[in-house]
Parts: C-alpha cells; structure tokens; sequence
C-alpha cells in the first residue's frame, strides 16, 4: 500500500479500478490546518486529465503497470501487432486504444508499450519518427525562408502544415508529441 | 547557486537592519524544546541524547521560549532561526526552514500587520533586483470575505466540518489570495485560534497574509490567559490522542511565565525562505535555498 508521501511525477495510482498517471502535484497545508496534496492526473485508459486532492497520509492503490519496448509489426483487421523484443511475444492493440499514435508506426517502429495488469492500454511511441510524403502541392524552389505552410499527408495517412518547398517523395522529421513537421530529412 | 547566497544574504542584513532602526532586539532560543507545540496539524522530530532517552523535540516555532522572554521584560525582539517540521514536503515547504518571528509588548495584531507590510517593501528595496508589486497598505479580508469571495461559501456553512473548510481552502480560495498584490487575512474563526486571543466579536485576533496563493506569514493578538492557554492545550492533546497522533507534553515552564504575567502583545512568524522566492520570483523554496533535503 502506498500513500500520498509516494506521490511524485509519473507515479501510477489505481482510482475506482482505473490506472491514473501523476502530472503534476503540490503539497498544501492551509494555515495551521489539515495538509492536503493537490494532483493533476491522467486517465492512462482514455488519456483525460483530472484535478484531484487527497488528505496529506491518505492511503493509496498502486497501478499494477509496466512498460515494456516492442516493435510494431503490421495491421490485423482494426488492430496493430506488437511484439516484445526479447521474449517475442506478440500482443495486440485497437486503434482506438492507439489513437493519434496509430500515424507514427511503421514496419519495425520501436515503441513502449504502457501494460496494466498485464493488458496493454497504450503506447509511447519515438519523439521523433521520419515519413514520407505521399501527396502535397508542387513545391516552389528556393522559397526556404516564407513563413506560409500548405498541407502535406504522409505515407501513415497523417496531416501535417509543411514549408512550400516540400514535395511528394522528401522526408519528413515529425515531433510525435505534438503531430507537427520539424524538419525536411536530406537524402 | 552563488547569486541566490549573495541574495538570501542581502535579504537576512536587510531583515536585521529593519528591526535595529526599529529598537527591537535580536534574540536566540533554543532548538531543542520540552514542547514543539501542540496544534493538531504539526508533526514534530524526536531528539533523543547519546544514551537513547528522549531529549525533547526539534522547536516547530521558537514562539513558547519568546514569549516567555516577553513575561521576563523583553519589549520587543526578534529572531531568525531554523524550525523543524515533519512530513511538510513539497515546494513550498521543507523539513528544515528559515523562521522570523517577532513580537513586541503593548501592542495589537494591527501594529504587526504594519510590521509586516513595511518589512516587506523595506526587503523588497534592498534586494537590488526587479521587485513585485508588495508596497503598503495591502488589502484585507476577513475569513468569511475570502470564502464568499472565491468560494461563494459563508464560513458559517463550514465551520462544523474543519476537513472540509481546509479542503475548500487549499483548492479554491487560497490559491487566489494576493495575486497581484500581498492580502492579509483576518479574522480566523475560534476554532483555528491556537495561541491568539480571541477578540470581542468571537473570532481569532489571527492574520496571515497570502501573495500569488503562498502563506507568508501567521500572525496573532497573542493569548496572555494561563487558564484558556491550558484549555485549548489540553483539547488539542485529546484531539491529537483521538487521532492517533502522538500526543507532545505542555510546556509548563511557558505557562508558568504566562500565569506569571505577559504583556499584552502581538507576534508574527514569517517563512523567509518563501519571502525570497516570491520576491525573486522563483518557482520554489528549495530554488532558493543552498541545501534543500533532497539535495543533502
């Protein structure tokens, strides 16, 4: 059993029989009264983010969760294939379950896959991944510097805004936190 | 690391200078104490002597032995000193902190407001750097006021449930107190007096003054009566019995001193730690601090 002394960033807690990950957090004790300490957690099943206070000492569930790293292997109906890198086995998620993250995989993409007891319920995929244009408008050489952007859909089926020297064919470096364009890979 | 020394540094000159250009003299008390005070909330740290026996206690405020140099003729003084809480981690808080504390014969909580307000525009000047806005009056509110203001509450609608004042507290109303500006707070209810006298209209003669949601400071009209000192002592060691915590013994030797007699007076205690990160605007204590626990 834990209690509120273990709550730091990333300390996974079982709310109600759902896992929830600590954001953020402030110890507070009003005025010669009772402590308390304030949380921003997250939902690890739907990712919603909640504000909850707990009395300072009260006794808290750990999550029973684990991260294991595992490469994706290929689609299977509405669900993406994983499998564990050293134990080789393989495990399943939907792309619900995969959400925004269903863009960044392709054949060999190396993830950590978030398991609660013993499931998996997410994944956390690289920072940055490298795709391919598929479409976007013709490019206009040598406008490296103007600030406008044009839409681009890469080889996963993600939009991203792009310079408009981009063309089909480059590739791309995309910050997986935030789904947008950071560079244009040479080569 | 250096800048925040040179600083902290600046901040406890100017701390002493305010009070020697006021006649108050710098006093020290001990920090192990028969008594680290009895309020419900504080946790305290057992000192036991090379043999194992228990020694007393780490002082969670130097108040009981400054009070009873007010009962032996001190009129006013000050200290700055290391107190010592148990299980208050957090950035606003540590194990080991800097206190100021002050008090001063024949006089009221509104002659410590003063104290305060000044102080802090005097430390805030000399620091030498870009200062938030903290220059007298500051606004007041009472309890009630603040509730009714953030909370829409009364704090008659709370009062027969502390849990749930203090939850109300913490996450709605005083994360809002001074956000531009220091607030003080007054007019705690009787409930919450600890060691503050009550005054005619039934309340706490407390304040504590907030700015950008931290408590800075707690400050009392101070109880001079033996008799209602050792009242709310003995329920808070009941309370403290029923909750399981462990009960602190009364320092009698304080209240001897109050029997004896002690001045009518006021006293506040300030955390300097938390002065200095809001003046310098730092996002924690332990960023002003040159060794906070976790880094010991």
């Amino acid at each position: 059993m834990a209690d509120t002394s273990d709550i730091k960033k990333g300390f996974k807690m079982l709310l109600d029989g759902v896992p929830f990950a600590v954001v953020d957090h402030q110890f507070v004790k009003p005025g010669k009264g009772q402590a308390f300490v304030r949380t921003r957690i997250k939902n690890m099943m739907t990712g919603a983010v909640i504000d909850r206070t707990f009395k300072s000492g009260e006794k808290l569930d750990k999550a029973d969760t684990e991260e294991r790293t595992m490469q994706y292997l290929y689609p299977e109906g509405d669900t993406r294939v994983f499998m564990d890198t050293r134990s080789y086995e393989q495990l399943a998620l939907t792309n619900e379950q995969l959400g925004e993250n269903v863009h960044y995989l392709l054949d060999g993409t190396e993830v950590d896959v978030m398991l609660f007891e013993g499931r998996p319920i997410g994944v956390t995929p690289p920072t940055f991944v490298e795709l391919l244009v598929t479409e976007t408008e013709p490019g206009f050489k040598g406008d490296t510097s103007s600030n406008t952007t044009k839409p681009a859909t890469l080889e996963t089926g993600l939009q991203v805004n792009v310079p408009l020297f981009v063309n089909a064919g480059d590739r791309l470096k995309v910050d997986t936190r935030t789904g947008s364009y950071v560079e244009r890979v040479k080569g | 690391m250096v800048q925040v020394l040179e600083l902290r540094a600046t901040l406890l000159s100017a701390i002493r200078r305010f009070f020697a250009d006021r006649d108050f003299i710098e006093v020290e008390t001990p920090a192990i104490v028969p008594s680290p005070g009895l309020d419900v909330h504080l946790s305290a740290f057992e000192v036991r002597d090379p043999r194992g026996k228990r020694a007393g206690w780490l002082a969670t405020s130097p108040e009981y032995q400054m009070k009873r140099l007010l009962s032996a003729g001190a009129k006013r003084i000050f200290q700055v000193c290391r107190s010592y809480r148990g299980e208050e981690r957090g950035s606003h808080h540590e194990r080991e902190f800097t206190m100021l504390e002050w008090y001063r014969a024949d006089a009221t909580s509104d002659d410590l407001i003063g104290d305060t307000e000044e102080l802090v525009a005097f430390v805030a000047g000399s620091l030498d750097q870009p200062a938030p806005e903290v220059q007298p009056p500051w606004q007041r509110m009472t309890v009630d006021e603040a509730l009714q203001f953030h909370a829409n509450l009364t704090l008659a609608s709370l009062l027969d449930d502390e849990e749930r004042f203090f939850r109300v507290w913490a996450e709605e109303v005083q994360p809002r107190l001074g956000a531009e500006r220091p607030i003080v707070v007054t007019d705690w209810p009787a409930s919450m007096a600890s060691l503050a006298k009550l005054k005619p209209n039934g309340m706490a003669d407390r304040f504590e003054a907030f700015f950008q949601g931290v408590e800075l400071c707690n400050g009392f009209g101070e109880l001079t009566d033996a008799t209602e000192q050792r009242r709310r002592f003995e329920r808070d060691q009941a309370e403290r019995k029923a909750d399981g915590l462990p009960v602190y013994p009364i320092d009698e030797r304080f209240l001897a001193d109050l029997e004896r007699g002690m001045p009518e007076s006021g006293g506040n205690a300030l955390g300097v730690d938390r002065l200095l990160m809001l003046l310098l605007g730092a996002s924690s204590i332990q960023a002003v601090m040159p060794f906070p626990d976790e880094q010991l």
